[in-house]
């Protein structure tokens, strides 16, 4: 069960990242951040539901939609910001930005670029807790576009055949870019997917972080018990475009609304007031304080360097060589 | 004659050849509801269906795998990669596959398969979304590499490739799609493969560029100029087959050459260019060819970094002064 101070703690996490998504669109129509940047906005209830299901030791992979993972994941914003920056202080100083956010320190091992590509890393993640038999396990969040590529077959296969402690959690916001799941998606239902290797598929609201959680606690109490791996399908919705650059126009008004009203901030705000854990007061102070937090990431960021043109050279090889490039 | 953009020039190849031809199809992701993710295959699915313009799943080895099979049954696929980086997904497919078939089978089939798929850099895209790994395809015989640098050769050659009965990958570039220039309205216009084209003729130096470098080359060329340089620009336009005797020619004239390409210089296009020119034209060069290309790093994200890690005119200028002065 969960006490009072972890709701309100979840509650905190996802207005987190709904105000920096906020900052990130804004500081984007400022050119301050460049390249392909797709907002978490919607979707805080799965990343914050899920991630806080796991231990701090345990390992979470992410995709190019990683903002909220990343956040939820225990992720400074400050450095998440001048990632986004491009500014040496990132958290990847400035080399891998919107889409590439890891941070190996809190066991986050970031975003990739190519769809499904973390799946199968995710099942070696999982492979290599196996083989050293400690107690650990993977989380890897990934989109309902992933499912359709080969690895994801291959890594639910191998994960199901060498028992491998790794929960899958797709979510599934029913569109890969401007493709509708229907037209990209034999099985539209996504968890059922886990059949065809033998693993547990489930199903969860993901506009809803209470659910969320639970049915992680539940599942990663059975995948770190040794059950194996399984699957989780978290229908949600992302509000904006794809990324910064889509308008998407292919959504119906009507559909965009309906998820609207399925908003998972106010949703639990909502259930934190009628239950008497939080006041409206408690709340307007804990948006001051995640303002203050997104106020000073900004700030951070813009106040920090570029990268210093040497490093351009630095992080491709852990051993160098002389004739590999340098400044 | 009439001016229209890099991506409206693809985008009318493929409709032209789609009414010419039934078995003409274009399958990828976002093609055909969303009008494709660079506008390329805009308006098809409208003039077409969706038994003509297919969306498909993110799936890049099958994308590729089902054009291979179709092409084998006698359709002519046109299936798109949304960028280049996602070929990658594909390789086994488009090398192991497409580019082996013909000749394993001692040449009973052909795969008349064109694939599209959008490179290069310049936008903070990163690692995973902005290499120009053209050099990669054209290492492996059997399959044609097709990369235009303007509206004009973009839809000249673009029907050349759908039209020809030979796999064929065909390399836009994303930051030229809004680019404008001359387009010939004539539907029989058609760019052969293996002839490049002459964007600037000069006498001192010859500069061998294709995609976007062939922009930098005229920048490049410009400034050249204004220091009494007169460089010739020539753009091979399909890196395979290649127009060696348009570029020997060239050479033997001016005596110098430079190849600048986007992609990785080592083991990049430019040193089979620089290799080739330097055995033919050995006793003739006043200077070791030079090559341009990106840095060896996988591109990072930040501004400063990413413009540092890519060629552009200013490099091509400073390799051409050192064997000019
Ligand atoms: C291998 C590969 N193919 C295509 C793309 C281009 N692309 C980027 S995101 C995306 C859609 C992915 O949809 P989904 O998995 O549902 O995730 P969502 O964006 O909805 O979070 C596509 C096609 C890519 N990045 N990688
Ligand atoms: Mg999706």
């Amino acid at each position: 069960m969960l006490s009072s101070a972890d709701k309100i703690r979840l509650y905190k996490q996802m207005l987190l990242i709904r105000r920096l998504e906020e900052r990130v669109a804004e500081s984007y129509g400022e050119q301050e951040i460049g390249g392909f940047t797709h907002l978490y906005i919607g979707q805080e209830a799965v990343a914050v539901g899920a991630i806080s299901a796991l231990n701090n030791d345990d390992y979470v992979i992410s995709t190019y939609r990683d903002h909220g993972h990343y956040l939820a994941r225990g992720g400074d914003p400050k450095k998440f910001m001048a990632e986004l920056f491009g500014r040496e202080t990132g958290i990847c100083r400035g080399k891998g930005g919107s889409m590439h956010l890891a941070d190996v320190e809190n066991h986050f091992f970031g975003g990739t670029g190519i769809v499904g590509g973390s799946l199968p890393i995710a099942v070696g993640m999982g492979l290599a807790c196996s083989y050293r038999d400690d107690d650990r396990v993977v989380m890897c969040l990934f989109g309902d576009g992933a499912t359709n590529q080969g690895v994801f077959h291959e890594s639910l296969n191998f994960a199901k055949l060498w028992n491998l402690p790794v929960v899958f959690v797709c979510e599934n916001n029913f569109y890969g870019i401007g493709t509708d799941v229907r037209i990209a998606s034999a099985l539209t239902e996504v968890h059922k997917k886990a059949s065809a290797y033998g693993l547990p598929g489930y199903r969860v609201n993901g506009m809803d972080v209470l659910e969320v959680r639970k049915l992680c606690d539940d599942v990663v109490g059975l995948v770190r018990g040794g059950a194996g791996p399984a699957l989780i399908e978290a229908r949600c919705y992302r509000y904006q475009g794809h990324s910064m650059t889509d308008p998407g126009r292919y959504r119906a008004r009507a559909e965009e609304e309906l998820w609207r009203k399925r908003d998972p901030i106010p949703r639990l705000a909502a259930s934190l007031l009628s239950a008497g854990l939080l006041s409206e007061e408690r709340i307007a102070e804990l948006e001051r304080e995640v303002d203050d937090v997104c106020e000073e990431a900004v700030a951070f960021a813009s106040d920090s360097p570029r990268p210093a043109l040497s490093s351009l050279y630095e992080d491709v090889y852990n051993e160098t060589y002389p004739s590999d490039p340098h400044a | 004659m009439r001016e229209i953009r890099y991506y409206e020039a693809l985008n009318e190849a493929l409709a032209e050849e789609m009414r010419r031809d039934e078995n003409v199809f274009v399958m990828g992701e976002d093609v055909g509801l969303f009008g494709g993710t660079f506008r390329v295959t805009e308006g098809l699915m409208a003039e077409f269906g969706a038994r003509r313009v297919r969306d498909t799943p993110i799936a890049e080895a099958g994308i590729v795998g089902l054009a291979i099979g179709a092409a084998f049954a006698g359709t002519r696929p046109v299936p798109e990669l949304m960028t280049m980086n996602f070929a990658i997904v594909a390789m086994d497919q488009i090398i192991n596959h497409a580019s082996k078939m013909r000749y394993m089978f001692g040449g009973q089939i052909d795969i008349p398969l064109t694939i599209r798929a959008a490179g290069g850099g310049g936008t903070q895209k990163g690692a995973q979304h902005s290499h120009s790994i053209e050099s990669w395809f054209v290492n492996a015989p059997g399959i044609r590499v097709v990369i235009p640098s303007t509206p004009a050769d973009a839809k000249g050659l673009l029907k050349t490739s759908i039209r020809s009965n030979d796999p064929v990958l065909f390399i836009e570039h994303e930051m030229l799609y809004s680019v404008r220039g001359p387009v010939p309205e004539d539907g029989e216009d058609l760019i052969p493969f293996g002839v490049a084209d002459v964007k600037r003729s000069g006498s001192d130096l010859t500069i061998v560029a294709w995609s976007k470098m062939m922009h930098e080359a005229l920048r490049a060329a410009e400034a050249l100029d204004a220091e009494g340089i007169s460089a010739e620009v020539i753009d091979p336009r399909t890196l395979d087959p290649f127009d060696w005797d348009a570029v020997l020619g060239s050479v033997s004239r001016t005596r110098r050459c430079v190849v600048a390409e986007e992609g990785w210089r080592t083991v990049g296009v430019g040193a089979e260019i620089a290799s080739r020119v330097t055995e033919a034209l050995f006793y003739e060069l006043e200077a070791p060819v030079q090559r341009v290309g990106a840095v060896d790093v996988p591109l990072p994200y930040a501004k400063n970094l990413e413009a540092a890690a890519l060629p552009n005119a200013q490099d091509i200028v400073r390799a051409a002064l050192k064997i000019t002065t």
